[in-house]
């Protein structure tokens, strides 16, 4: 609790925090809050500017930026959370199985997560979307094949650190049951490592997805998305570069918002992180996995 | 004439203003052996850095510190990294973690002795070769060739000691040089640094919380306590008649210890010989 | 050393196996009978029953699983990745130039990422706290924020529209190799730096620096250490980049038109072309498999400590 607090203090944080759950609140109600419907053509109002009823102005088919952008947050954002939940849900059952019990079950898990790391996700992402053929759902189906052995790797690296330490083999002596040992002794010190790494992979994850829509793979129109709107933004680039403004600063605004309260949430959560050449190398190794699942989009 | 003086050392951070040492003074003469003991975080370490301006860059220090009647505190980092070395020689805590992981024990001593001395190659084996066998390192070519991680911390330390016997500094400073050892490494290397007192007739600073090695080695003694020098005295006459509270608990925990340890073993202890 | 290199490059064959397998499992998942898309995709005006099982036998897909993904390994082996559905091309013949396309812009990205993560990386470290470590790192913040498609079309809007500098698209001439290359190596750096600088600061720390320092080694020397010590966290990271550089390029391809694997495989996917996705992604998982064999052989060459570890 006080190291809550101590990240409430935080200001910067703080501001992260409110961009983040103003966006998420702003996509779970966006029939309420946007405006105007956001797949409404009005071709008379093409590249309209702002004005009062269409608060953003208008794109090229003359439907309501802002109300786009209100809607993009369902799948640009809380699409993306739900896989994330998905992922990190399969990832810590998996590492701690494997980093409580280790011997053969573990060594077997983790060579299965070997080879799911060994194919660039970037490539399996498109591989599974060519299969099965283009769409939101399906690129949620593979990020969510292809992160879960990420977070299992670093889950289990944690859970193996405390696993060793003297007090859960203390407990272990005593006859305490294993699920209770668990419960009680490893899940609250690992919950900062799967905190900070699925807020990582989050904003990672939200600029990926903006790059396959962005690319035509993702959601499909007339369905608002971020990365799709800077697509059709693209397009008349030439002529009107502003419309390129609304859906970019948003998306930099809420990944600039992610990154902020992931760094707050590593120095709250772990003060010690970096400070002691004891640590040293789990932040290294803590780093690299991170930039492992940092594929840019 | 003392070796070193050192008045009025105050360190502090420079960020927070926090201050580690208000206000620090000693001195030591030629020869002899001054032990600085005291709990972790009492500022030991330092105020032995400080002497060497080896602290960090954001931690400030002030007042004169005197080397053979030259003022250190007012040298440039050039003129000062000038002796770092060859007058003053500093000996680390975790022999581990003091030579560079990535390159062989071997290059450190050339690149040392190289830049202070210029002596050739095989100048430099020869005589460290003769130091490393000074100090009980049985195949110091082997030895030089290894990188640290493939030797023991107690090895680590005694090749600290073997560059001193070489570079044969006017002052060693040795920064609790046993603390993170074993026991039977903690022998070795206290045996070695009795030798080099012995033998050499070196000046040193030795710090340690290890009140029995410091009765083994140290003429005087300071006793450093949130960052002051609560007492200080001759090394023998310390032990019996402490005058600060702070001391006196220093000693007695340190002598029942060792009575309890005596009356278990059933024989007398290497901390006490 | 010699043993190692020969038993980390053992390790990943049969990681090269299993990802063969996983490709050719991938494409027998697909919800679409291949035989009905190659006649889709040759233009046959009516299918009927007769030609679809005359296909299949074409395609070899009356024989037994196991017995169909040897025969495909066979043929991969030798570079034969069967036809292209649309156009009828061996596969190679599309997929290699594209490759090749693809390797150029990478390998010349990642030489850029790593010049200007590591020099970046220094002048923050040895600035850290001032106001140049501040603002690079404040730019870096932002620019990684930022999707890459973004910042390669305001670069376009602004270097090519309004400056007209450089071109837009394709790969002619020497300046359009300029554009793809900088929003690669803005992306990345801005994240690859950060390691180098904390590789840097974290080394600062140690006590070989400190001991070196009181056995009065110059700094230049001292420095040397430090970069040779944080370095090698970050030849891990760089070697790891790599493969990582070479998948993603992908939307960098679209928007500049780069004729390279990504553009290309985008074009299958939206076209179904599946002989062409599988063999990209068979190519690129081999890819990255060797790289990181590589990578894993060059830390232990770097990194005296590893070696002794038995992988």
């Amino acid at each position: 609790m006080k190291r809550i607090g101590s990240l409430l203090q935080d200001r910067l944080a703080l501001l992260s925090l409110f961009i983040i759950t103003s966006t998420l609140l702003a996509g779970i109600f966006a029939p309420w809050i946007a405006p105007n419907d956001p797949e409404e053509v009005h071709m008379e109002l093409r590249f309209a500017s702002a004005s009062w009823e269409y608060l953003l102005g208008n794109d090229h088919l003359g439907r309501c930026v802002l109300s786009r952008l209100i809607y993009g947050i369902r799948p640009s954002v809380l699409g993306v959370l739900a896989v994330l939940a998905i992922s990190v849900g399969i990832g810590t059952a998996i590492g701690f199985i494997a980093g409580y019990f280790k011997g053969k079950l573990d060594a077997l898990l983790m060579r299965i997560c070997d080879i799911m790391l060994s194919f660039p996700g970037y490539v399996m992402t498109l591989g599974i979307i060519g299969i099965l053929g283009v769409g939101l759902q399906h690129i949620l189906l593979a990020f969510v094949l292809m992160k879960w052995s990420w977070f299992a790797r670093i889950i289990r690296t944690s859970v193996m650190q405390y696993a060793d330490a003297e007090y859960v083999k203390f407990s272990k002596t005593l006859g305490i049951g294993s699920l209770r040992i668990i419960w009680k002794h490893i899940v609250p010190v690992t919950v900062p490592v799967i905190a900070v790494t699925s807020s990582s992979a989050f904003s990672s994850m939200v600029l990926q997805l903006s790059g396959y829509s962005f690319l035509g793979l993702g959601v499909q129109a007339p369905h608002a998305e971020w990365g799709m709107m800077l697509n059709e933004a693209r397009e008349v680039m030439f002529s009107r570069p502003e419309l390129l403004l609304a859906p970019g600063i948003t998306t930099i605004l809420f990944v600039s918002a992610v990154h902020f309260f992931t760094d707050a949430l590593q120095v709250a959560l772990d003060p010690k992180l970096g400070s002691s050449g004891r640590k040293k190398q789990r932040k290294g190794r803590f780093q690299t996995a991170n930039l492992q699942g940092s594929e840019v989009a | 004439m003392s070796l070193l003086q050192v008045s009025d050392l105050r360190i502090w951070d420079g960020i927070t203003g926090n201050v580690f040492v208000p206000n620090s003074s000693f001195e030591l003469k030629p020869g002899s052996c001054l032990a600085i003991v005291g709990e972790s975080g009492s500022g030991k370490s330092l105020t032995c850095r400080a002497i060497m301006k080896l602290n960090k860059r954001t931690i400030r220090q002030s007042g004169d510190i005197l080397l053979k009647g030259i003022r250190l505190d007012q040298l440039s980092e050039k003129e000062i990294g000038r002796r770092r070395g060859k007058q003053l020689y500093l000996i680390l805590q975790n022999g581990m973690r003091a030579f560079d992981p990535t390159s062989a024990i071997g290059i450190h001593l050339r690149e040392t002795l190289v830049h202070h001395y210029g002596w050739s190659r095989s100048e430099i084996v020869d005589k460290m070769k003769q130091a490393m066998l000074m100090v009980r390192l049985k195949d110091p070519v082997e030895i030089m060739n290894k990188y640290p991680h493939q030797l023991s911390g107690g090895m680590l330390q005694r090749i600290m000691i073997a560059l001193a016997i070489v570079l044969e500094p006017d002052i060693i400073i040795a920064d609790e040089p046993t603390s993170a050892l074993d026991t039977v490494s903690k022998y070795e290397v206290m045996e070695q640094f009795v030798r080099l007192r012995e033998n050499m007739g070196c000046s040193m600073i030795f710090v340690s919380h290890d009140l029995g090695i410091v009765r083994k080695l140290a003429d005087e003694v300071l006793v450093m306590r949130n960052g002051s020098i609560v007492e200080r005295g001759d090394a023998s006459v310390l032990f019996s008649e402490a005058e600060h509270e702070y001391t006196r608990f220093l000693v007695s925990s340190h002598t029942a210890l060792n009575e309890h340890f005596k009356r278990v073993t059933g024989g007398p202890v290497y901390v006490n010989r | 050393m010699s043993g190692y290199i020969f038993r980390r490059s053992l390790l990943a064959i049969p990681l090269l196996l299993v990802i063969s397998f996983l490709t050719f499992v991938l494409n027998a998942l697909s919800p679409m009978d291949p035989a009905e898309l190659v006649l889709h995709a040759q233009g046959v005006p009516r299918i009927t029953d007769e030609l679809i099982t005359a296909t299949r036998t074409a395609l070899g897909m009356d024989q037994p699983f196991l017995i169909r993904y040897l025969d495909w390994l066979f043929s991969c082996l030798q570079l034969d990745f069967g036809n292209s559905y649309v156009t009828g091309k061996p596969v190679w013949s599309m997929l290699g130039p594209a490759f090749l396309n693809t390797l150029e812009l990478t390998i010349l990205s990642v030489v850029a990422v790593i010049a200007a993560s590591i020099g970046l990386g220094i002048v923050c470290a040895l600035t850290e706290g001032r106001w140049l470590d501040k603002s690079i790192r404040g730019a870096a913040f932002v620019l990684t924020s930022m999707p890459s498609y973004l910042l390669a079309a305001l670069l376009v809007w602004y270097f090519s529209v309004k400056l007209d500098w450089l071109p837009t698209t394709g790969k002619e001439t020497v300046q359009s190799y300029i554009l793809p290359v900088s929003v690669i190596t803005i992306s990345y750096a801005g994240h690859y730096f950060r390691i180098v600088r904390s590789a840097m600061l974290m080394n600062l720390n140690e006590d070989y620096v400190l001991f070196g320092r009181a056995c009065g080694l110059p700094e230049s020397r001292i420095t040397i250490r430090l970069l040779r010590n944080s370095l090698q966290v970050a030849v891990s990271v760089f070697c790891m980049a790599i493969p990582i550089i070479l998948g993603s390029t992908v939307v960098i391809e679209n928007l500049f038109a780069w004729p390279g694997l990504g553009m290309l495989s985008v074009k299958s996917i939206l076209s179904r072309d599946f002989p062409i996705i599988q063999a990209y992604v068979l190519v690129l998982a081999a890819a990255f498999v060797v790289v990181n064999t590589f990578s894993d052989i060059i830390n232990a060459l770097i990194n005296p400590k590893l070696r002794e570890n038995d992988l």
